[in-house]
């Protein structure tokens, strides 16, 4: 099999894997990351939300050689050691999370439209597809609103 | 009284060491149940033609887990550490609800410990528990909160008892604070010095009391999640997050209908010979194949080429259960003849419970002993289940209970947990079992069906009498619930032949109104699909159904809605939630052409409910809730931030079901596979502005709220459809089209 290489939370790493395995088993599966969560495996809930080259991205339709060479963060890999992202700051203040399955997902979605949409507005944040089955999504609206106000 | 038991101590060993573990044989704090109908006795309002109280008044579903939990509520855990720390062993899942946060508050509030030094873990299967380990019916903080705060008043006298007996000062002179006993002096020891001398068998304790709820300064307040910084950052550990030592991935190719069996694999070779495979083996619910990771697990499950047997339900479509629902609704008593009346019939599809986390489990199976983790919220039963099927003695399984990913009934089966025990031991290895969505939605459980026939008779402004039919395709309810119904059967309110069925739809179903002579009754068709009770069980279309009515009752005899519902409502609790959302909602306020306000209110468990809508129909094949606003009263609210929590669940459960959510049959299976087919609302189909109002403690019993937030919002959201479009909603979810091409069975 193959090896590709790829910078994971800032860190190099190397798998050996078939180049059409989803990105999301080569995570879980091969390099124990396990933030990024299954929900549906062809991207429509959006559970495993993450970034690639800093863009939101899902790994669960993305293929392990895509990624070569780039760079992926995950959830784990947002916060700065103990100091959390303002979204993750904003989650924690507006007690967001229910199950909590989804969030991680919910939360680098909404990482990656404030770095675009630094002001969102509800239709902005509309767009965001990502699913809660716990029915969340007002806390997420407030969060998101939340840490807008703290980045700006 | 408490049994307290000491590990011998080793110098300098602290932390997570455990010096003083106690069991109480005894809670301090009977649970009183009410039995009479002296409790429930409404406040009638003049002139309206009264209802006999119901059996959920009377004894609701609650009250049975209740009295079913009350001879072991004394077996609770609660564990001191030398490091200042309580560690409360809950026998309960926490699935999302906030359990675990909520009895950590009551722990820290008869303690007197900060919040962040109480840790609650969920209890493997503990047998001995009997029926005191299964989370459903919105009774955790019901059947808990005198249990908990017995138990950590135990815990606390304890401590103060010790501190006593150092320092020569009689108890009663001693005070708690910030996880310290204190003397007026101004002396203090911590609770980590203490734990030790105060699990001395010798030790002389006063009488115990948890503290009067007045003097509460944690409980009652706001509180964020305690796991809510591990969920955000990815650090919440769910069952495949577990890493076993040699447990790979597993997927399962499963048949073209339900519960369909194989005949013959013709392909295994083949497969076997695929990237990654590590082992193939024919279970009874399919083709089980392990893999290096479930990508690989996901191909090979695929590729089989598998002949199989035939289902249970193959010659069924949404035309033949719905006939059959009609034909099993029980008649009407009351002919229409010298009234007036109403009639109403609804169809409710069926729901994937759908949690996020799909079905999954972890096994480790091996000659004569089994460990299973999953996320379970009827543990003893399924270890009592694993142990039969396995063939091993009870005592070699241990069942570990993981905190789950949603569960919204779904949990209460342990389906995985029992296929991974069954395909580790057939492979001979550790197992990490996932369900693939697909496989979820359509082979997983669901709520069933239903249908619903309602008739009101008036005259002179009165309602005379009201009836309401429920055909239902059958719920599962082999969990563990009809044991404790079996157990409890002579103290129910309710007799004759019922099935579990019937009396859990007695206990849990009763009309807020008083709408004179009442009868709600289920008959259910046996069908074998895949169920489980779904948040709120019948209520969610049961009551949002007759709220539909209630408005098409008012709107014949000329009244108001909201001033309908404040004449006839039975319970002073059940008006003051809806006087507060018309307040704060502006009932009868003037919205632009195409949108409309809708109200309804719910009670069950104990608790009272009312929500308010504002929905913009302009579009009316896809309406939108832009506002809604919500009253809660629970008796005694523990965690108002968790309450508002699960009341926008409810909320949000209601939107989805009402309006898009459900799962179409054909051949006897649903077509919906994941969640761009089943429609559960996104983001875009959310409300952005929400309120949701927690009434004060009012001295009442505590009442649950885990699953009393669906049913008000379906009627109201269905009234507000009524009102902008002058469509009767009577068919949910109202827009329910087969818009994607199913995937392949």
């Amino acid at each position: 099999m193959p090896n590709y290489t790829f910078v994971v939370n800032g860190k190099t790493v190397t798998v050996d894997a078939p180049a059409d395995l989803p990105m999301l088993w080569a995570l879980r599966d091969k390099l124990k990351v396990r933030g990024p969560k299954y929900g549906c495996g062809i991207n429509v809930c959006k559970a495993c939300t993450s970034h690639l080259d800093g863009e939101a991205f899902n790994p669960c339709v993305t293929p392990v050689s895509e990624c070569a060479g780039k760079e992926v963060t995950t959830i784990e890999g947002l916060a700065d050691g103990d100091e959390l992202h303002p979204v993750q700051e904003a989650w924690l203040e507006q007690d967001v999370a229910q199950c909590g399955y989804c969030q991680p997902g919910q939360i680098m979605a909404a990482v990656a439209l404030l770095k675009k949409t630094k002001n969102p507005t509800d239709a902005d944040i509309d767009a965001i597809q990502n699913v809660c089955r716990c029915g969340t999504y007002f806390r997420i609206r407030e969060a998101i609103k939340s840490a807008a106000a703290k980045m700006a | 009284m408490a049994s307290p038991t000491t590990e011998p101590a080793e110098p300098g060993q602290v932390g997570r060491r455990r010096f003083l573990t106690y069991l109480v044989a005894a809670p301090t704090l009977t649970v009183a149940t009410k039995l009479t109908a002296d409790a429930v006795a409404p406040a009638r309002a003049e002139a309206v033609v009264p209802t006999l109280p119901q059996p959920a008044e009377i004894l609701d579903l609650g009250d049975v887990l209740t009295l079913s939990c009350a001879p072991t509520a004394g077996m609770l855990v609660l564990e001191l550490t030398a490091d200042g720390r309580a560690r409360l062993q809950l026998p309960r899942a926490e699935v999302g609800q906030g359990i675990t946060t909520a009895t950590a508050m009551l722990v820290a509030e008869e303690l007197d410990l900060p919040l962040d030094r109480v840790d609650v873990v969920l209890s493997d299967a503990r047998t001995e528990l009997l029926f005191n380990q299964l989370t459903g019916g919105s009774n955790t903080m019901r059947s808990l909160y005198d249990p908990v705060r017995a138990t950590a008043a135990t815990a606390r006298a304890r401590m103060v008892a010790a501190a006593g007996a150092q320092w020569g000062t009689d108890a009663s002179r001693l005070s708690t604070r910030d996880g310290a006993v204190w003397a007026p002096d101004g002396r203090s020891a911590s609770y980590g010095v203490l734990a030790g001398p105060a699990a001395r068998s010798g030790l002389s304790v006063g009488a115990i009391r948890p503290k009067d709820e007045s003097a509460h300064t944690l409980v009652g307040t706001p509180t964020s999640r305690k796991d809510a910084r591990a969920m955000v950052t990815g650090r919440q550990v769910y069952t495949l997050d577990l890493d076993v030592p040699g447990a790979n991935p597993v997927m399962v190719r499963r048949p073209p209908t339900i519960n369909g069996a194989v005949t013959k694999v013709h392909n295994e070779a083949a497969v076997r010979a695929m990237p990654g495979i590590i082992d193939i083996a024919v279970v009874k619910t399919g083709v089980a194949v392990m893999a290096e990771t479930f990508g690989q697990a996901l191909d090979g499950k695929n590729a089989l080429d598998v002949t199989w047997g035939p289902g249970t339900v193959d010659g069924e479509n949404d035309e033949t259960i719905k006939k059959k629902l009609r034909a099993a609704a029980l008649p009407f008593v009351v002919p229409p003849l010298l009234t007036q009346y109403v009639d109403g019939e609804f169809d409710f599809a069926f729901a994937s419970h759908a949690p996020m986390e799909s079905n999954s489990a972890v096994a480790d199976v091996r000659e004569d002993s089994a460990t299973i983790w999953a996320g379970l919220k009827s543990p003893i039963v399924a270890k009592q289940t694993i142990a039969r099927e396995l063939g091993l003695p009870e005592n070699k399984v241990t069942v570990h209970v993981q905190q789950g990913g949603g569960s919204f009934g779904r949990r209460l089966f342990f389906d995985a947990a029992l296929e991974a025990a069954h395909i580790s031991k057939a492979m001979k290895k550790p197992v990490r079992l996932m369900w693939s969505r697909i496989d979820d939605m359509r082979h997983g459980r669901g709520r069933a069906a239903s249908y619903h026939r309602i008739r009101a008779t008036f005259a002179l402004g009165q309602v005379l009498t009201f009836e309401h039919r429920v055909a239902s395709v059958e719920t599962d309810w082999s969990h563990g619930l009809g044991e404790i119904l079996t157990a409890f059967a002579a103290k129910l309110p309710v007799g004759g032949n019922l099935s579990f069925a019937q009396t859990v739809f007695l206990l849990t179903v009763k009309s807020p109104y008083n709408f004179g002579v009442t009868t709600q009754l289920l008959n259910e068709v046996p069908l074998k699909f895949h169920t489980s009770a779904w948040r709120s069980v019948y209520s969610a279309n049961t009551r949002g159904a007759e709220e539909i009515m209630v408005d098409e009752i008012a709107k014949k005899l000329g009244k108001d809605p909201v001033q309908f519902r404040r004449e006839f409502i039975k319970e002073q609790r059940q008006r003051a939630v809806l006087d507060k959302v018309a307040e704060l909602g502006e009932w009868g306020k003037k919205l632009p052409a195409g949108f409309a306000q809708g109200i309804a209110v719910h009670g069950e468990y104990k608790s009272y409910t009312a929500c308010l809508v504002e929905l913009d129909a302009r579009d009316p094949k896809y309406p939108r809730v832009t506002k809604a606003t919500i009253a809660v009263d629970v008796g005694k609210p523990v965690n108002p931030r968790g309450i508002q929590a699960q009341m926008l669940g409810g909320l949000t459960d209601a939107i989805s079901t009402t309006l898009t959510a459900g799962l179409h049959i054909d051949k006897g299976l649903p077509l919906e596979g994941s969640y761009s087919q089943f429609h559960y609302a996104r983001q875009k189909n959310s409300p952005t502005d929400v309120t949701v109002h927690v009434m004060p403690a009012t001295g009442a019993d505590i009442g649950g709220a885990g699953e009393l937030g669906l049913p008000a919002p379906v009627g109201a959201i269905a009234n507000a459809y009524a009102r902008a479009t002058g469509i009767k909603p009577r068919s949910f979810p109202i827009t329910f089209p087969v818009d994607f091409d199913p995937f392949p069975r």
